[in-house]
């Protein structure tokens, strides 16, 4: 209890270390927020909570790594991860998630999270069990007070690479035929039937690109911080928490909620100790979803 | 109930109790095929009868784990001292004070996942959905990584429980005994549940909750009380399974979501959601094909596992009763009319 005033006191005497602390959160959240809109997106279009999310982006991470270590440039290994993302997500959707669509949303649920326990272990297997990133060699910038705000080059190059996939994704969703047949399908998928659109396509095209976008995240992830097979169900978790507390298809929330939840994370381990950090990720789901029960509440005593 | 029903039941009670002395070698398996069951009817009761499907059943496991723990341990001595992991003294249990905290501890656990239950209810039963089933699954997850935060709980390591003193092989048969007795007044306990009326309305809140309020069910209260008995049993597993293990630690073994916690949805799955024996048979044969492909997997175990989730998922929902409800509607008492009699009627 003591050391909890302590860094809480510790805030509020050095205001810097805010500073640090919600830099250090944005560029986390900044890749939740990837995830998060993957995950928004196969929820909106096909109604599968996919509970694998969280193992797509480590997938990403090791193909990432894998390519490093055969001298492949690092920062190559994204737009590599995103590729390869892409074949792996369209394999599973024609396996197994084509097959759950139709089906109540429980199934989907424990179908991806039966997939989420296969990719996990099937990592474990290859890649062992120790935590792997990937060394940029590239400097830290040091800024403020005795330099107490520390921005490393790599962090940096990732953030705007997480911007540069978003907006790519926006202006594709907006602009091409296909992003139109998706926002089509999400709105009303037999009307989008009925008009000649290929719904089936659509699904597989989504679900990969989904998986792609993880990828990409999980190839920059690696760069910046460490991947271990079983880190998957975290980033599920927050991306869940993200979607649920920004709702579908709003692309503004989903990023404040992402850069949020980094920052609030970071808060957390800093003024409960570092063990708490996938407590409070866990944590801030149930309080989003009590917070969306108690608002619906409110809203069914207005109908009353 | 007709006689050669009787029999059956009378055979089937036989073969529990003489299973440890037919199979002695396999006593502790089938302590935990026990254990599977039990969870796998609790878990049954929501999922399947009041269609309320939980990943997070697992919390309540846990938890008992760590009540029964905690009661058994301060029954005789300070929990702090016990639980410090630099500690040089040894803590003896008699047989007596074994006892005596095996039956406290595992009935408070009981009650206090019951409570428990009943207290974060109206939290969680407002979800609806796959809401319930995430947010009961980021409850077992808070609570594992919670747990290990705490010290005088053993922290990350866990706790290692009192160990019986006499032979080992006699500690055994108790535990399967436990196991089993406690499994066989579940079963009993659900098989008249399931016929009241209170039955019956946790069944209308599966097939349509909003008609069923308008009938004048109080559903929320059924939800509660349904969930706090199906919590009872599980924690009293749960504090029955740390003494079985002897050592247990709160990520893998406590709040272990994707082991147990995804094994009792499997069960159900397999053997058939909403149906008594559906469960039973369910957790029997997934026992049976985890405990024989195990060992031949070679470190494959774990994928095989996620598949096999998959597969049951994806192509065999209905389970093994739903299957054979289809298959054979007299059994179960339906009656189907030919096309033919319903052409010449």
């Amino acid at each position: 209890m003591d050391n909890i005033w302590f860094n809480i006191g510790l805030l509020l005497e050095y205001p810097i270390v805010n500073l640090k602390i919600i830099i250090d959160g944005v560029m986390i959240g900044a890749l939740f927020a990837l995830a998060a809109y993957g995950l928004a997106l196969v929820w909106g279009v096909m109604n599968v909570k996919n509970l694998a999310q969280g193992d797509f982006v480590i997938a990403g991470g090791y193909v990432s790594w894998t390519l490093a270590q055969m001298g492949v440039y690092p920062l190559l290994g994204v737009p590599l991860a995103f590729v390869i993302m892409w074949g792996l997500g369209w394999v599973i959707y024609k396996t197994v998630i084509t097959r759950v669509i139709e089906r109540d949303l429980f199934t989907s649920l424990l179908a991806t999270f039966g997939l989420a326990i296969m990719m996990a272990q099937i990592m474990n297997l290859i890649f062992g069990s120790d935590t792997q990133s990937v060394d940029m060699h590239w400097p830290t910038w040091r800024l403020g007070e005795l330099g107490i705000i520390e921005l490393p080059a790599a962090k940096v190059v990732g953030v705007v690479m997480a911007a540069i996939l978003a907006i790519g994704v926006v202006l594709f969703m907006k602009k091409s035929r296909m992003g139109q047949a998706i926002r089509a399908t999400a709105q009303d998928s037999r009307a989008a039937r009925v008009l000649g659109i290929d719904t089936e396509k659509v699904y597989a095209f989504t679900f990969a690109l989904n998986a792609a976008i993880c990828g990409a995240a999980g190839a920059i992830i690696v760069m910046i911080w460490v991947i271990q097979p079983f880190y998957g169900i975290t980033y599920s978790v927050r991306a869940f928490v993200i979607v649920t507390a920004a709702g579908l298809g709003n692309l503004p929330g989903v990023i404040a909620a992402g850069l949020g939840i980094g920052a609030a994370e970071q808060y957390g381990a800093h003024i409960f100790g570092i063990g708490y950090q996938q407590a409070i990720a866990v944590v801030l789901l149930l309080v989003v979803l009590f917070y969306r029960l108690m608002r619906q509440r409110r809203l069914r005593q207005v109908l009353q | 109930m007709s006689m050669r029903k009787l029999a059956l039941y009378g055979a089937l009670l036989l073969l529990t109790v003489a299973a440890p002395f037919l199979f002695p070698a396999y006593q502790t398996q089938l302590a935990t095929l026990w254990l599977m069951i039990i969870v796998a009817l609790t878990w049954d009761m929501t999922g399947g009868q009041m269609g309320y499907n939980s990943l997070g059943n697992i919390f309540f496991y846990g938890t008992g784990m760590y009540v029964g723990a905690v009661i058994t341990i301060t029954l005789y001595f300070p929990l702090a001292e016990y639980t410090d992991a630099s500690r040089s003294e040894t803590f003896t249990f008699t047989p007596e004070m074994y006892f005596t905290g095996m039956v406290l501890g595992t009935l408070g656990a009981g009650l206090f996942c019951a409570l428990s239950a009943y207290a974060i209810g109206p939290l969680f039963f407002g979800l609806r959905g796959p809401y319930f089933a995430i947010g009961t699954l980021g409850l077992a997850i808070a609570a594992g990584e919670i747990v290990s935060n705490i010290d005088i709980l053993g922290g990350g390591q866990g706790i290692s429980m009192p160990v019986y003193g006499g032979d080992f092989e006699v500690f055994k048969k108790i535990i399967y005994y436990v196991f089993a007795a406690m499994g066989v007044v579940l079963i009993v306990f659900l098989s008249w549940f399931y016929q009241t009326r209170f039955g019956k309305a946790i069944n209308a809140i599966r097939d349509d909750e909003e008609k069923a309020e308008a009938m004048g069910i109080h559903t929320l209260r059924y939800k509660l009380v349904t969930w706090a008995i199906s919590a009872f049993f599980v924690g009293m597993a749960g504090s029955i399974s740390a003494f079985q293990l002897i050592h247990f630690e709160p990520l893998e073994t406590a709040y272990q979501t994707i082991n147990l916690g995804i094994f009792m949805v499997v069960c159900v799955l397999l053997g058939g959601k909403g149906t008594l024996w559906g469960p039973v048979i369910g957790a029997i044969l997934f026992h049976v094909f985890k405990e024989v492909t195990w060992n031949y997997l070679l470190g494959w175990q774990w994928v095989a596992l996620g598949a096999l989730i998959v597969v049951i998922v994806v192509f065999f929902q209905d389970g093994l009763m739903g299957w054979l409800r289809h298959r054979k509607p007299e059994w179960f008492g339906i009656r189907v009319e030919s096309r033919e009699a319903r052409a010449s009627a």
